[in-house]
């Protein structure tokens, strides 16, 4: 066992800029807006201009609120000499680290060029023998239920009884769920506009590992609260009102790793909703320590529903990983009423660059090796799957439900209907948007209202197309095409995947 | 054989308790004993439990308890006294916020998990993982701990979470710790009552030793701090609380003991480089 690492001597070595934010000066009127929106001072004013003072991140924050549009954003062209192997980015990661001798920290998701492979599914459509359905003019369902299901109908003296002994289940209107994002790795305002979206969209929200903070117990109902191996924040308040609880296990950004929040980031909110000391590091531990298995999963779950008196689903999240299908099925013979899996494209507020972009599984391929698995094993009609970790559209949320998720999470696009740009600053927390951030002069700059009614209109519009595709297909429900990977055809380049993701290629019929 | 009651939903009126349950000017006795269905299913007995609970009860002594899982989670009345006879099993007091649980017998594996507040006093030994993330009250253990005992443990304002060990603990004592106080007195036993990555990664807390602690039995993170009054003071006060709750009559000896502090509470400034590649 070696002693924690101690910083070494920082040996300086100046990086070329990646980006240069460009000013027209025939059209600059020089009110100096974008000096003060620029919470990475990379534009300062000097000698009666605004000039680039360097470390731009392409924010776009400045772009957005120049009055004159005189400003771009530009990528420094490569500055070293070409090389097929070394790409610019790894000599970079090798200056950087020989310079500090850190581990390099990254947020949001895997940034690498893995194509997504959601980008290589087709979806089918119904013509002539199964006639399309106009959702304008006929019903299309998109409500979801979150929960453990009875798994079959009971027939008794004639009657259908469905058990509703069981926990509940928990009505969505669209098969769609905010993932976890913490207060802390988020701002106040960002929270509050997510949670508020989560109530109007009547969907559910997660919590985060944070706590709840007492201002949001009015959005409890649509809350899915988090415990994970922090133990962060968790009191009666935090288990009883809300909507679920989640075991979390792993996330997509960093499978097996824990969780990290600098003590510059635990402001006397971010303390008093943590319950820990202000400007101490919140640490999560890598695994949770009353978790060395699968029975010892299925205690915290059997203690989560004891002290919830069998009111609430209780779920378990997992980071997708090599051998999902079986961890998965572990989860519901544990007693998960849902289970999450997160891709490795999913999004982060901080973590290694090292994990974010070389571990996981993409969600495509978890999805359906869960979906098999658990159906092989007749455990699949007893639970909800939600599977997120890349979703950036309504067609990739439209293809993970024919991949054989019931549920859809989704995180950082409901980030960039706020306002995030993706420039993966996260874990420096300096967000200029205010929502990756603590620092009050930068959250101020989101109004919750204002982000929550953009978010609420984002995913309105993935509903209305997920019903245009339902109805092009023929499916006047949801429910029928989770699952249903028979409507999907693989186009991309390795036909391996089409195998493991049990997909048929394009040109490949029915039966 | 009746099936074991397994109540679910909150408005499922259950005849749970109907044989075992008394309730006498408000203190309720369950004597499992008594149960038709022995040994009692856990969701059985949590549900009489709760029932008592409900009934504003003061007082709720469990006679025969044959390693049921979960008592009194969440649990949340200050004033709730739960007298526990026989053998608690796993996870007893979980998330518990108030009351007070008095074990007649050994607990077993994560004893006051995520505990808010209140007292959970073991007579015999309590197992592992004792006091997983403890937020605020006591646990004192007459006996023996066992592995990854008083982990992860935090304090905030006035949560200032205790854990009392009479005798000893076993390796990664306190691993992971951020707040709090944790007393090992290690009576009737050798020279070094914990073992070994004591305080691994610990960054907040206090560990108190009775006895030797090698500097090849801390973990990375900790170190051996000088004692202060208030150090003092406290152990003092602690060995009060212990001989009021098991009337023993530990040794004053302060001069004895040693101190495990973390050696900083930002274990991880200067571990990550953020450069932008």
């Amino acid at each position: 066992m070696s002693e924690p690492k101690t910083p070494g001597k920082r040996m300086e070595h100046r990086l070329p800029e990646r980006f240069v934010p460009r000013i027209d000066y025939d059209l600059c009127r020089v009110c100096k807006r974008c000096v003060s929106e620029c919470s990475y001072q990379a534009l300062e004013f000097k000698e009666s201009k605004v000039v680039p003072a360097g470390g731009c991140v392409a924010c776009g924050r400045c772009i957005a609120f120049c009055p004159a549009n005189c400003i771009e954003i530009r990528p420094v062209p490569p500055q070293f000499a070409p090389h097929g192997n070394w790409s610019e980015r790894s000599r970079r990661a090798i200056l950087a680290q020989a310079s500090s001798g850190g581990v390099l920290l990254s947020s949001c998701g895997a940034d690498d060029t893995h194509p997504a492979i959601f980008d290589d599914l087709l979806l089918d459509a119904a013509q002539v023998t199964n006639p399309s359905i106009d959702p304008l003019r006929e019903p299309v369902e998109t409500v979801t239920y979150l929960g453990r299901r009875p798994g079959k109908l009971e027939v008794r003296d004639g009657n259908i009884i469905i058990r509703e002994d069981d926990t509940p289940l928990i009505r969505m209107d669209m098969p769609l769920m905010f993932g976890h994002i913490s207060l802390g790795s988020i701002g106040y305002n960002a929270q509050k506009a997510l949670f508020m979206a989560a109530k109007e969209l009547n969907i559910v929200a997660g919590s985060g590992e944070g706590g709840l903070h007492p201002d949001f117990y009015s959005y409890a109902d649509r809350i899915c609260s988090e415990v994970a191996s922090g133990r962060f924040g968790i009191k009666p308040e935090y288990l009883k009102g809300v909507a679920a609880v989640e075991i979390k296990i792993g996330q997509g950004a960093k499978p097996g790793h824990g969780g990290h929040l600098p003590g510059e980031k635990v402001t006397t909110m971010i303390s008093e909703t943590r319950m820990i000391p202000r400007g101490t590091d919140a640490l999560s531990p890598y695994p949770h320590h009353d978790i060395y298995s699968i029975e010892d999963l299925a205690q915290l779950i059997s203690v989560l529903k004891e002290s919830t008196e069998y009111r609430l689903p209780v779920g378990v999240k997992i980071a997708a990983v090599h051998n999902v299908g079986a961890i998965a099925s572990g989860l519901v013979r544990a007693g998960a009423d849902f289970l999450t899996v997160d891709g490795f494209k999913g999004g982060t507020g901080a973590a290694p660059r090292v994990i974010r972009d070389h571990a996981g599984l993409p969600v495509e391929v978890a999805i359906a090796a869960v979906d098999r698995r658990l159906t092989q094993e007749g455990l699949r009609n007893r639970v909800t799957v939600c599977a997120g970790g890349g979703i950036r559209s309504s067609a990739d949320m439209i293809k993970a439900l024919a991949l054989g998720a019931d549920v859809v999470m989704v995180s950082t696009a409901a980030m960039v209907a706020m306002g995030c740009r993706v420039c993966q600053q996260c874990h420096r927390g300096l967000c200029s948007w205010g929502i990756a951030t603590q620092r009050d002069d930068l959250t101020s700059r989101l109004d919750p209202e204002v982000a929550a009614a953009r978010i609420v209109n984002l995913f309105q519009a993935w509903n209305e197309e997920l019903k245009e595709v339902l109805g092009a297909m023929g499916i006047d429900a949801v429910e029928s095409l989770v699952g249903n990977r028979d409507r999907l055809r693989y186009r991309g380049p390795n036909p391996k995947l089409a195998e493991v993701m049990n997909v048929k290629h394009i040109g490949e019929g029915w039966g | 054989m009746r099936p074991a009651c397994k109540p679910k939903g909150h408005s499922h009126e259950c005849d749970c308790g109907r044989e075992c349950m008394t309730v006498h000017e408000g203190r309720a006795i369950i004597d499992l004993n008594l149960s038709e269905v022995r040994p009692m299913h856990y969701t059985t007995l949590n549900c009489v439990v709760r029932k008592a609970m409900r009934m504003g009860c003061s007082s709720i002594e469990l006679k025969g308890v044959m390693g049921q899982r979960y008592l009194a989670s969440t649990a949340s009345s200050a004033g709730l006294y739960i007298a526990v006879h026989g053998t608690p099993g796993n996870d007893l007091g979980a998330f518990l916020n108030g009351p007070t649980i008095e074990v007649f017998g050994n607990a077993q594996d994560m004893t006051g998990n995520t505990m808010n507040s209140g007292r959970i006093i073991v007579h015999g030994n309590a197992w592992d993982v004792t006091g997983l993330a403890a937020r605020g009250g006591t646990i004192m253990v007459k006996g023996d701990t066992g592995y990854r005992v008083g982990i992860h443990m935090k304090e905030y304002g006035q949560a200032h979470p205790t854990l009392l060990v009479g005798g000893t603990a076993k390796d990664y004592l306190g691993e992971y710790m951020a707040g709090g106080t944790i007393l090992v007195l290690g009576l009737g036993n050798g020279p070094s009552p914990v073992g070994r990555n004591v305080g691994a990664g610990m960054h907040g807390g206090r560990i108190f030793v009775r006895g030797s602690v090698a500097r090849h039995q801390l973990g990375p993170g900790a170190s051996i701090s000088p004692m202060n009054e208030q150090d003092r003071e406290e152990i003092s006060r602690l060995l009060d609380e212990f001989d009021g709750a098991f009337g023993t009559v530990v040794p004053r000896d302060l001069e004895d003991y040693v101190k495990i502090a973390p050696s900083s509470s930002r274990p991880f400034s200067g571990y990550y480089d953020k450069t932008s590649v």
